[in-house]
């Protein structure tokens, strides 16, 4: 049940996202998700995409500085209150959230939310235990 | 090994004699043949004969890096074209550039000090020299070539760049000894690592760096990615090339080639010569060279000499690091910064990547310092609060070391500029006028 997300060093110079992004699309790599954290002089750039080996590979020959790291992705029903019960869940237990990103999947009516806790482990077993729907590799391929 | 024993370990009083005999043959070749030194000796009243000592050469005017851009580019030749063999320039960032001559004797007295160099890095005839100095104009990449040479090492001309053959030729040729500027070495360190290899992938023993200032803290960083010893060579482009001077193993201080250049350390502002000890300008003579003879040339180059015999047996004069330059230090807020001081704050923050940038602006009537850093992969993380605590470090070592308040932009790998594999490391848009 691991999720692996790519976070890519933009620099707020022009193109430089665009040369990212141009590098894995030519790559015919999906990207399923993408959010941006943006500073004064640079952003982070995190992706969720279906190859990560070969995404990690063409960032690296283009230069750019990367981490790949475990994020929980989960599904909640598209309805108000939808992401309110899960952060619930996640402030009962005191888990502090680094950063939360959505989108939307196309195939069926859930919302899917991206989020960065301090506690993974913690987080993961607290959500299972509320039998969250809980994304895996083979769940982002198939989105 | 000591390359040449004679010479290098010469009895000191004995080696004073040899420069005075020396100072005097080379006074008498640039009053004779170079118009510049003529004017400059007829305006002060100063006679070839009046030099008898070696305190006397106090007597010369200073040569400046004005009065080389002034001669551009063969005004301060001493012989007939057809006896210069090479030339060679500084790259003209700052200005004109300047112009070395070479007679074939000349290359030989330059050959001869970059070998005691490679003998200083632990070489052997049987070593192979992996040389990134850049080949060209610059005279880095030669000039350990003919050293390379004269000793008797084969030598890998690879000059700067193309990192990944870099290290493919350093896997597979297993050069002994690196040789390149101190920032490349650290990237080549860093490429290794990054493609998987280590220190026991390769067989290098020792590097000759220089080119550009660095500190003790990026020798050590050096030291431990390549598993190597690194050692300091000092020279420039006015005086002959790298080689004027070099650490030996002991990693203490440069041994100048006394019987070949004649240091004194002088007070950039009263101009008086200084003691042993204490922090000032270099400046040099060149005591054999015929093409271009040149007379207390002011390096701008901050540093100080120490005399006595070396624990490697060497008894040339050591100069310390240098530590600044009269022309790249910056009055910030009134405050003296040298550079180095911001690359000692920048390091020892332990990720921090030794490549930077300095800023100096004034948007409005006070002075701002940007430092631009290239991010490295330990430094990188997803969240933004990690990266801005890792700013927040580096500007605060920073501040510690020069007293004052500093910002940290962290700035794409490899988007700082360099030329001919020095790094560009300040940029002053402060208007004055």
């Amino acid at each position: 049940m691991v999720v692996k997300q790519i976070s890519v060093f933009i620099e707020n110079t022009e193109g430089s996202l665009k040369k990212a992004i141009n590098a894995i699309s030519n790559e015919k790599i999906n990207i399923r998700a993408l959010s941006i954290a943006d500073g004064a002089e640079f952003g982070i750039l995190r992706l969720i995409v279906t190859d990560n080996e070969k995404t990690k590979k063409i960032l690296k020959n283009n230069g750019f500085i990367l981490r790949e790291n475990e994020v929980i992705v989960i599904g909640i029903p598209d309805e108000p209150n939808g992401l309110n019960t899960l952060l619930d869940i996640l402030e009962g237990e005191k888990i502090n959230l680094e950063y939360v990103y959505a989108f939307a999947n196309n195939k069926t009516d859930e919302a899917v939310v991206v989020i960065k806790v301090e506690d993974y482990k913690k987080a993961k077993k607290l959500l299972k235990s509320h039998n969250a729907n809980l994304f895996d590799e083979n769940d982002i391929a198939n989105l | 090994m000591i390359w040449n024993e004679e010479m290098e370990c010469m009895d000191p009083e004995k080696r004073k004699e040899l420069q005075l005999e020396r100072l005097k043959k080379v006074v008498k070749l640039a009053y004779d043949k170079v118009p510049f030194y003529h004017r400059k000796f007829d305006e002060i009243g100063l006679k070839v004969e009046d030099i008898q000592s070696l305190e006397d050469i106090q007597k010369i005017p200073f040569t400046t890096k004005d009065d080389l851009r002034a001669a551009y580019p063969f005004e301060m030749v001493a012989v007939p074209p057809e006896e210069i063999e090479e030339i060679h320039a500084s790259s003209g960032t700052t200005g004109t550039a300047t112009v070395t001559c070479y007679t074939k004797e000349d290359i030989d007295i330059w050959a001869e000090i970059s070998a005691r160099a490679i003998g200083m890095a632990e070489g052997e005839k049987r070593d192979k020299i992996q040389n990134c100095y850049g080949y060209g104009l610059f005279t880095g990449g030669f000039g350990i070539d003919h050293g390379a040479r004269k000793f008797g090492a084969a030598v890998i001309p690879m000059s700067s760049g193309n990192t990944k053959r870099q290290l493919e030729i350093m896997r597979d040729f297993k050069p002994a000894i690196l040789t390149c500027t101190p920032s490349y070495a650290m990237y080549l360190g860093e490429a290794l690592e990054e493609e998987g290899y280590g220190p026991g992938d390769i067989h290098l023993k020792t590097g000759i760096f220089g080119a550009e200032m660095w500190t003790e803290e990026m020798r050590k960083r050096i030291e431990n990615k390549l598993g190597i010893k690194a050692l300091n060579i000092y020279g420039l482009t006015e005086i002959i090339g790298p080689g004027v001077s070099n650490e030996c193993l002991e990693r203490n201080g440069m041994h100048i080639q006394e019987d070949h250049f004649y240091p004194e350390i002088i007070n950039p502002n009263t101009l008086e010569v200084l003691e042993d000890g204490q922090d000032g300008e270099l400046v040099l003579t060149c005591l054999t060279k015929t093409g271009m003879p040149i007379l207390r040339f002011r390096t701008r180059d901050i540093t100080s000499l120490v005399h006595g015999k070396c624990k490697c047996g060497r008894t040339t004069v050591r100069m310390t690091r240098i530590t600044g330059r009269t022309d790249d230090m910056m009055k910030i807020r009134g405050v003296m910064v040298f550079p180095s001081q911001i690359e000692r704050g920048l390091l020892k923050v332990s990720k921090a990547s030794p490549n930077y940038q300095i800023h100096v602006t004034r948007p409005d009537t006070l002075d701002e310092v940007e430092i631009k850093v290239e991010i490295t992969p330990e430094m990188f993380s997803d969240e933004m609060k990690a990266l801005d605590e890792i700013r927040y470090k580096i500007a605060k070592s920073i501040s510690k070391e020069i007293a004052l308040r500093v910002n940290v932009t962290l700035v794409e790998p490899g988007s700082l500029p360099r030329s001919e594999g020095k790094a560009v490391r300040v940029i002053d848009e402060r208007n004055f006028k």
